[in-house]
């Protein structure tokens, strides 16, 4: 039982590790991986110090945490609502938090507001969707997920509204914004000691997590308390894509696209599931982000472009091959 | 060994006046069939019974404490419900899907147990859909997704069993396999509490029986008492027509 867990994420962890040093050494000035042990362990020179510690590793740490935290609330708003198509973007959290940013960069604020703002944008949007799904009834997964989808319909027109109002010098931070965008990534890590967190709170709750996933009338017949735990996942999840969608702006389909493949690859276990999310999230968008700024270097590319046209062919492909 | 006391219990349902409490005990030994006409509330008096719903008024206890005091936990390691509708949300096998039946007895950290598994196993032989463990279970026919929830609460293996409609979707062979089942289980000293259509085989391996009536009206004893042809006539609103097999009556419906 615990060696079909441990494989599979021995697996994922390497290729973590391979897509890191990957994007470390890639770049403007390709670095060997001699180099950069060189340089972690204190010595190179100084422009190799400047470009690793300062550029490269915070970038590739911050994409691999966003990523993480974005599958693994892809992973738990999925289990939560019993529905495949769950998504922080789906349920219009992104919309509220992009909708927040968007205030502070039209007022002209700085970064750190900037990110304050959309963390208070993603938690109201969290509050308002599952507050009118709420409503006077129950919570039905199907009524959670139409009033994400409409309130993330209402969020678009105000980003759009913003978009339309907003001074032309401002218009290219802004889009990038939306489209997800790791080069004003701050420290990355305080976003990893809550990925690591939520890994290690989520692997005991994963057996609880899979009966959930049978309904909860099954899994209060077998013991589990569903609406404290609904609870639990609830303020996690939100939790999770606030602090990701702070960190790199609006990036879309890893929620979705990386469960899934997990899925209907590795089985359903969440407790082999919600871990394999965070390094597997983590090593898709550091691989993507690598991408977004070799591909017409020295531009970049939103990294979230690069997200969509990688993930809607990987997980039309597993689609279609699935049994 | 456990014993749930259902004390003056009015279940819930809504626009129906209370009609008349249930009082009676499922006692260890004991095999009770409920029997009522379509919308008279079986699903809802068992959904209330496991602590699924809440009641009108009254009480169940499990032993002698009330069963909303207990933990869910507490409850589930000694009551399993065999549920007529089941929604599989993510696909998963047959062999999982036994397993979970185990999830009250495990602590949060622990992981299933080579023993658990032989317990999921066995279960999944008992209601022979051991052959299909790695299959999923969508894609499994109506009988064989009865049998494997039935073996999901086999593993669970608790001391009072309900279940809903238990014998739905099976062909006669394996209805007869389940009721077998749940008698042996009963004869074992578990308690053994199910909604039925089929007359006969409430007729046939029910002890105690339970007749709900639409409009709430009730009535409960052991089977011999309960069996009276006009009384089910009434119940259903159906001619029946009665003969005995093997010391048995025997029910069938006429025109």
């Amino acid at each position: 039982m615990t060696r079909r867990l441990w494989l599979p994420l021995g697996l994922l962890a390497l290729a973590a590790a391979l897509a890191c040093s990957l994007s470390i050494t890639v770049g403007s000035a390709a670095i060997s991986v001699s180099d950069v042990w060189g340089v972690i362990g204190g010595q190179g020179s100084d422009l190799q110090q400047t470009l690793i510690l300062e550029l490269r590793l915070p970038r590739t740490m911050a994409a691999f945490v966003t990523g993480g935290l974005l599958a693994v609330a892809g992973a738990l708003m999925q289990v939560l609502l019993r529905n495949p198509l769950a998504d922080p973007y789906v349920l219009g959290l992104s919309g509220g938090a992009a909708v927040g940013a968007l205030l502070a960069m039209l007022a002209g604020l700085g970064s750190l507001v900037i990110s304050g703002s959309a963390f208070a944008g993603a938690m109201v949007a969290t509050l308002l969707v599952f507050g009118l799904a709420h409503g006077t009834g129950s919570w039905t997964p199907s009524r959670l997920l139409l009033t994400g989808v409409v309130v993330a319909a209402g969020w678009g027109a105000i980003i759009t509204l913003m978009l339309a109002i907003s001074p032309a010098r401002r218009l290219p931070g802004m889009l990038y914004w939306l489209m997800g965008d790791l080069s004003y990534a701050g420290t990355p890590w305080p976003a990893m000691v809550l990925l690591a967190l939520s890994c290690l709170l989520v692997i005991p709750l994963g057996r609880s997590l899979n009966v959930l996933a049978r309904g909860p009338l099954q899994a209060a017949a077998l013991g589990v308390a569903v609406r404290p735990l609904e609870w639990t996942v609830y303020v996690l999840a939100s939790l999770l894509t606030a602090v990701a969608v702070t960190t790199a702006g609006s990036i879309g389909f890893v929620g979705l696209v990386v469960p899934h493949m997990l899925r209907l690859v590795l089985g359903n276990d969440q407790r082999l599931i919600l871990p394999a999310c965070a390094l597997a999230g983590g090593t898709l968008l550091v691989l993507a982000d690598t991408l977004a700024r070799t591909v017409i270097a020295p531009e970049q590319l939103p990294v979230g472009v690069i997200t969509a046209l990688l993930g809607v062919p990987t997980f039309l492909y597993l689609l279609y091959r699935s049994r | 060994m456990s014993e749930l006391h259902i004390r003056e219990l009015v279940i819930d349902i809504p626009g129906r006046p209370g009609g008349r409490p249930l009082d009676f005990s499922v006692a260890p030994g004991q095999v009770w069939g409920v029997l009522g006409p379509n919308g008279a509330g079986k699903t809802t008096l068992l959904h209330t019974l496991a602590g699924l719903r809440p009641c009108r008024s009254g009480q169940v206890k499990l032993d002698d404490q009330p069963l909303d005091a207990l933990k869910r936990r507490t409850v589930a390691q000694r009551l399993g419900l065999v549920f007529q509708e089941r929604q599989d949300g993510f696909p998963a096998t047959v062999l999982e899907t036994a397993l979970i039946g185990r999830h009250p007895f495990l602590s949060s950290w622990q992981m299933e147990s080579a023993a658990d598994l032989k317990l999921a196993r066995q279960a999944l032989t008992n209601l022979e859909v051991s052959h299909l463990e790695d299959r999923l279970v969508s894609t499994l026919s109506g009988g064989e997704r009865q049998r494997v929830a039935i073996a999901t609460v086999l593993t669970q293996s608790p001391a009072i069993w309900l279940a809903d409609e238990p014998t739905n979707h099976l062909d006669l062979h394996h209805q007869i396999a389940v009721m077998e089942l749940l008698a042996g289980e009963a004869a074992a000293g578990k308690a053994v509490f199910m909604c039925l259509h089929d007359l006969n085989l409430a007729a046939r391996w029910c002890d105690h029986l339970l007749l709900l009536y639409p409009n709430g009206e009730a009535c409960w004893g052991p089977a011999s008492r309960m069996l009276v042809p006009d009384a089910l006539e009434r119940l259903y609103g159906q001619r029946l027509a009665t003969t005995e097999l093997d010391g048995a009556p025997i029910f069938v419906p006429v025109r």
